[in-house]
């Protein structure tokens, strides 16, 4: 349903996207990880029409954006990272607005706004004004929004940024709902946690390159090969750090308490090589083993990052 | 037919508010109360008679009122017409919607105007008063109206253009009041200036012919000053040579042309893919 293919975007010097290739299938739930200037937004943006690619070429539902602009527009429900609002306009005079803007005929508005009002769960407020709505109901609002021409693809970038918890719990229903219903989403997101609940693929974008993309458990069980390791031991863990970072195929030693976490690159004879190291050089060894990692810990394996995930892209 | 949707938004959202009635009776009331006035004590100047003629100077102050009403409130209200969609993150939003950037563009002029035009329909009646005591003829009064409609079309082309190139509603607002000013009393000091250096060693008033003379007889066809005057039968500086139009004309057809050039320019600065940089999407 989407397609980038060999996508390079540059800002003057800056290189926002670089020979970026994706694909999403029909009905999936895509999620788009990065830190600031991964190219995250810049690639939303090629595919919402707002901006022109330097090289390469991006479809929806097999439609160049570049040479379609018009019928990719009616293929997308396009949703930016801060809700902007009409003063002095309802909710339903808004929905209104964006469904005589994409030409839906009057005799179907009443109904199909109350119809998407009920499905962001906001079929009470048709009447109040949109300046007067909460946050979390904004954005509920803009989700409506993107759908009152009914698109089979939404390009939602940062929904859940600045959401209260309740709302993005809220958030996460609806887009569950939206899969329910054939949509396929791409979604850009910080929370990683909240990605993996919501998505059935994801990409690791980093400085405009895709670094992996897959399935959610392929990408925490196995990022670029490597294994996430952790020593747990009774004494001096933090002197464990140094021993570890002295050893061959390990990185991205991180002390949690008494427990010492890495990535190990090797393969399973040099990881129980590892283990005979540290029990000969007299490391109180209490356990070691493999840990399950989840998305923030995948990323950071597959982008090198030392510390957590920054908002925006 | 359905009316644009974003010029109906635009109405819903002016002509809801209680202020914009009120601005509407306040303006009514200070130009009304004045006419009332200059009647009143034209009158009473005159121990209980009133002289049609002096209708004429009602005319002139009202028209002129009108000149700066429109020199001050159209920018004003153009000049945040795109950047504040801009600014409220709305814009990228209508952009990937089929409405198209020419369409956004016009109906952003359409709805600015259309409180500006009502403003001065609303003066109607003032006029009526005038017209009531005769001295003034109905051309004068339809060219009068046209002329309004004209500079407030450039005024409002000159307002949406700043709008759409800047990316701040400030510094758009305050370029469009340059620009309206350059247009009215810029070039009305030009016109001044360039015609007594083209009077030099000719005591008489027609300037000496040649390129000044042709710079001041364009100036004065397209400066809303020198077209309210000639409106009014004041006339302006005989330069001694002519653009082959009544003055009307070139002026009709300076503010429509310049004006559709200026959107023409604003809707191109909407092309969604062409100003990334500009709009600083991220």
């Amino acid at each position: 349903m989407i397609q980038l293919d060999q996508l390079t975007k540059h800002f003057g010097a800056v290189r926002a996207l670089d020979n970026l290739s994706l694909e999403v299938k029909e009905g999936v739930v895509y999620g788009l990880i990065g830190p600031n200037g991964a190219g995250k937004t810049t690639a939303m943006n090629i595919l919402a029409t707002l901006l022109l690619p330097d090289t390469g070429t991006a479809r929806v539902g097999g439609r160049d954006v570049v040479q379609e602009p018009r019928v990719v527009r009616q293929l997308i429900g396009y949703m930016q990272d801060f809700f902007g609002v009409y003063d002095g306009l309802r909710a339903s005079e808004y929905l209104d607005f964006f469904a005589a803007a994409y030409r839906i005929p009057v005799a179907r508005r009443s109904q199909l706004i109350q119809d998407l009002l009920e499905l962001v769960n906001l079929p009470d407020k048709g009447e109040v004004y949109v300046d007067t709505l909460s946050r979390g109901m904004k954005q509920r609002l803009a989700l409506a929004r993107c759908l009152v021409h009914d698109p089979p693809v939404l390009i939602l970038d940062e929904p859940a940024s600045g959401l209260d918890p309740r709302a993005r719990a809220e958030l996460k229903e609806i887009i569950r709902q939206l899969k329910h219903l054939n949509k396929t989403v791409l979604i850009s997101s910080h929370i990683l946690p909240e990605l993996a609940e919501m998505c059935d693929e994801v990409a690791i974008l980093d400085h405009g390159r895709l670094v992996t993309c897959g399935p959610v458990e392929e990408i925490t069980r196995v990022s670029q090969g490597s294994r996430y390791l952790k020593v747990e031991v009774i004494e001096r863990a933090q002197e464990l750090v140094a021993f570890l970072n002295s050893q061959p195929a390990v990185s991205g030693v991180r002390v949690e308490g008494l427990s010492v976490k890495f990535f190990h690159l090797g393969d399973p004879v040099q990881q129980a090589q590892l283990l005979q190291n540290l029990v000969t050089a007299g490391w109180p060894v209490l356990e070691f083993g493999e840990v399950r990692r989840n998305l923030e810990e995948a990323f950071m394996a597959v982008t090198g990052e030392e510390g957590g995930v920054e908002d925006g892209a | 037919m359905e009316l644009n949707p974003v010029l109906r938004k635009e109405l819903y959202q002016r002509f809801r508010q209680s202020k914009t009635a009120w601005l509407l009776a306040l303006y009514l009331l200070v130009l009304g109360g004045f006419v009332l006035a200059f009647i009143y004590l034209n009158w009473r100047y005159n121990q209980g008679y009133y002289q049609p003629g002096r209708s004429w100077e009602i005319f002139v102050i009202l028209s002129v009122a009108q000149l700066v009403l429109l020199a001050f409130v159209v920018p004003g209200l153009t000049a945040g017409a795109i950047s504040g969609e801009r600014e409220r993150q709305t814009l990228n939003v209508l952009l990937t919607t089929p409405l198209t950037h020419r369409g956004i563009v016009w109906s952003k002029l359409l709805a600015s105007t259309a409180f500006m035009v009502i403003i001065i329909l609303a003066t109607l009646p003032l006029y009526g008063i005038v017209f009531m005591f005769g001295g003034i003829a109905p051309g004068q009064v339809l060219g009068m109206f046209g002329f309004f409609l004209l500079t407030m079309f450039l005024f409002a082309a000159l307002g949406i253009a700043c709008s759409s190139f800047f990316k701040r509603t400030g510094v758009s607002t305050v370029t469009s009041y340059g620009l309206v000013l350059a247009l009215t009393g810029g070039t009305g000091f030009l016109i001044a200036f360039l015609n007594e250096v083209g009077k030099v060693n000719r005591p008489e008033s027609m300037m000496n012919p040649g390129f000044l003379a042709w710079v001041v007889e364009i100036l004065q066809e397209i400066n809303p000053i020198f077209i309210l005057m000639e409106i009014l039968g004041e006339g302006g500086i005989n330069t001694g040579v002519s653009l082959g139009l009544p003055y009307w004309g070139s002026y009709a057809l300076f503010c429509i042309g310049v004006g559709v050039l200026l959107l023409i320019w604003s809707s191109h600065l909407l092309l969604p893919q062409r100003n990334s940089n500009r709009f600083n999407l991220k």
